[in-house]
């Protein structure tokens, strides 16, 4: 049976990736228009931006859970919280974009760690379900928060950027620059991320508290402010997202609601791998973008988790996760 | 055990009846005991005699209920396991505890985590690949990927790399071939010897920890039944009826069974 899911999945994969390549070919074959393939290119260009906003939001949730094996259903909020306060910053104390947007990214990862060290740490040891219902709670909290707040609001709000009404043309298909900004900004925060874990010394230790907290310890890392910072990376993370998607979508009080497409991006991935994130997110995206462009109205909603679901039959442990294997 | 100073001139470590519960258990029963600078000192005990505790105790990652530890004349009891690593001790956990998805490079440099003098540092990692050529070979795999004796090799190599003046070593031996033993044991020698790292080595492998310790102690149930020389340790009867497997003779070792099932 499990061979059988196996091949299965080859083929999907093989399927997928054939039917993401044949419209290209099939138009140089001639077999499809000129305009059909335009019209294709483009769906994936801006299922791709949105999916970098998905794969964002399920990369700050993976490097939690990594860490701190907490599931944090606020990440949606943080993301919110993140696009309102660069709204603030940009919009309300008319602060020039990079500054403001700065600014944002900055009090939002002080917003994470805040909670980090006042929600969720007095919790940690009790049971996972308490800690689910801490982050679920904090999350309401927020939006609540946020809808009084003076300036937020319930009402809608945009944040101008320097990209907006302006368009990128790479030959006949025409992409806006906030969709082109988007997965730019996406490509160079995950190399900046590479980078970070893996050559300094703050992000190596984020990675060993990961991997093994006791051996941290006897290191001399300080596990818990690691943590906390951990959750401040994310936070930021997070608003960077809620930037990005503030010009394509907007800025309100119920967008961390975008969390229902971040899961199944890191469930889709492998939950706990930071690549299958930023994969799960991008496969979403673009899948997304094609049915609601391809098939009738209502698939693009479910879109989600149908891939989800039919990657999960065949391959329970996400695209890029490994089934757990116990050490010797 | 006298309590003059005299007798404790040169002791890097002391524990006064240091008592260490696991909530309402009492793992650690009033355990006192001397380190002397520049030795190698073990602590013997079957599983579950409490040895774990006892370095978990010292090294800050458990705080004893009752007693002192004293490391170089200070109080370290109850510290930060972090302060405790700054002032000096190092700790190679049981079970190695590498950081699997990482490269025994970056093990290596997350043992130097507290220090700031990346000159020293550099020296200290060539001083680690000088005594596990293993290591250097492997640098750039996940330890993850590591055999149990290199991963025991890589835990201690990131042990050294905080430069501590004390050592602590949880059963080095465990999981592992007597040959494999054999090559740790012969480095923990040289590291003693060579870098006059003193010490403190935890063991169920009674035969070999006193065979390159100076001095032992004998642990059962949370308490020091016995201590001395390693050579006279090696030489009690008792010792190797109970923990070197040396079965006595005859009657008489039979009818000192029946009496001293335990010791005290
Ligand atoms: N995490 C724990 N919770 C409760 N009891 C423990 C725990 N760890 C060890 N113990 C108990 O404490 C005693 C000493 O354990 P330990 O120090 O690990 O012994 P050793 O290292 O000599 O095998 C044992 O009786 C053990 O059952
Ligand atoms: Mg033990």
């Amino acid at each position: 049976m499990e061979r059988v899911f196996a091949a299965l999945w080859r083929l999907l994969v093989a399927a997928a990736l054939l039917g993401f390549v044949a419209p290209p070919v099939l138009a140089a074959l001639g077999l499809v228009s000129g305009a059909d393939l335009v019209n294709y290119l483009q769906q994936v260009v801006s299922g791709a931006a949105l999916g970098c906003v998905y794969a964002l939001v399920a990369l700050g949730i993976v490097l939690i859970y990594k860490a701190t094996e907490t599931i944090n259903f606020a990440q949606g909020e943080l993301m919110m919280l993140g696009a309102f306060l660069c709204f603030t910053f940009v919009a309300i104390l008319g602060l020039p974009f990079w500054a403001g947007a700065l600014l944002g990214i900055g009090a939002c990862a002080v917003l994470g760690m805040a909670t980090d060290r006042i929600v969720v740490r007095p919790v940690v040891g009790q049971p996972a379900f308490a800690i689910v219902m801490v982050t679920l709670g904090f999350g309401f909290v927020a939006r609540s928060l946020a809808s009084v707040i003076p300036g937020w609001g319930t009402d809608t709000h945009t944040i101008v950027t320097p990209f907006a009404n302006q368009i990128v043309a790479l030959g006949p298909v025409v992409i806006s620059q906030d969709h082109a900004a988007i997965i730019v900004a996406t490509a160079l925060l995950c190399g900046l991320l590479y980078l970070f874990f893996t050559h300094t010394k703050l992000g190596l230790a984020m990675q060993a508290a990961s991997q093994n907290q006791l051996a941290a310890y006897y290191m001399g890392i300080p596990v818990k402010t690691v943590f906390t910072m951990i959750w401040g990376v994310s936070a930021g993370v997070a608003a960077i997202a809620g930037l990005m998607l503030a010009p394509i979508a907007f800025v309100h009080t119920q967008m961390g609601m975008i969390i229902f497409k971040a899961f199944p991006a890191a469930v889709l991935g492998g939950f706990g791998s930071i690549p299958g994130a930023i994969v799960g997110g991008l496969v979403i995206g673009i899948v997304e973008a094609l049915a609601g462009f391809y098939l009738p109205e209502g698939f693009k909603d479910v879109a989600a988790y149908v891939v989800l679901l039919v990657v999960l039959l065949l391959k329970p442990e996400g695209i890029f996760g490994h089934v757990r294997k116990k050490k010797v | 055990m006298t309590d003059t100073p005299e007798a404790h001139a040169g002791a890097i470590l002391r524990l006064r009846n240091v008592e260490t519960y696991y909530g309402p258990i009492r793992a650690v029963r009033g355990v006192s005991l001397d380190v002397r600078t520049g030795t190698i000192v073990t602590v013997l005990g079957a599983n579950g005699a409490g040895k774990t505790t006892i370095l978990k105790t010292i090294s800050g990652i458990m705080d004893p209920q009752k007693g002192a530890v004293h490391f170089r004349e200070r109080p370290i009891q109850g510290l930060d396991p972090a302060l405790i690593v700054k002032l000096g001790v190092s700790h190679v956990p049981e079970g190695r505890q590498v950081f699997p998805l990482l490269s025994v490079a970056d093990n290596l440099k997350l043992g130097a985590y507290l220090r700031s003098d990346a000159v020293h540092v550099a020296k200290d990692l060539a001083l680690v690949y000088d005594y596990f050529p293993r290591l250097q070979d492997r640098a750039g795999q996940l330890a993850g990927q590591l055999s149990g004796g290199e991963q025991q090799m890589l835990a201690l190599g990131r042990a050294l790399m905080a430069r501590p003046a004390l050592l602590l070593l949880d059963e080095p031996s465990l999981g592992l071939s007597p040959l494999l033993v054999k090559e740790i044991f012969a480095i923990i020698r040289r590291i003693n010897a060579e870098q006059g790292t003193t010490i403190l080595l935890v063991e169920q492998n009674a035969n070999m920890a006193l065979k390159v310790a100076h001095y032992g102690y004998v642990l059962e149930v949370g308490r020091i039944v016995f201590e001395g020389p390693s050579e006279e340790l090696l030489a009690n009867d008792d010792i190797r009826e109970f923990y070197l497997g040396q079965k006595q003779q005859g009657a008489r070792g039979r009818r000192r069974w029946k009496k001293r099932k335990v010791w005290r």
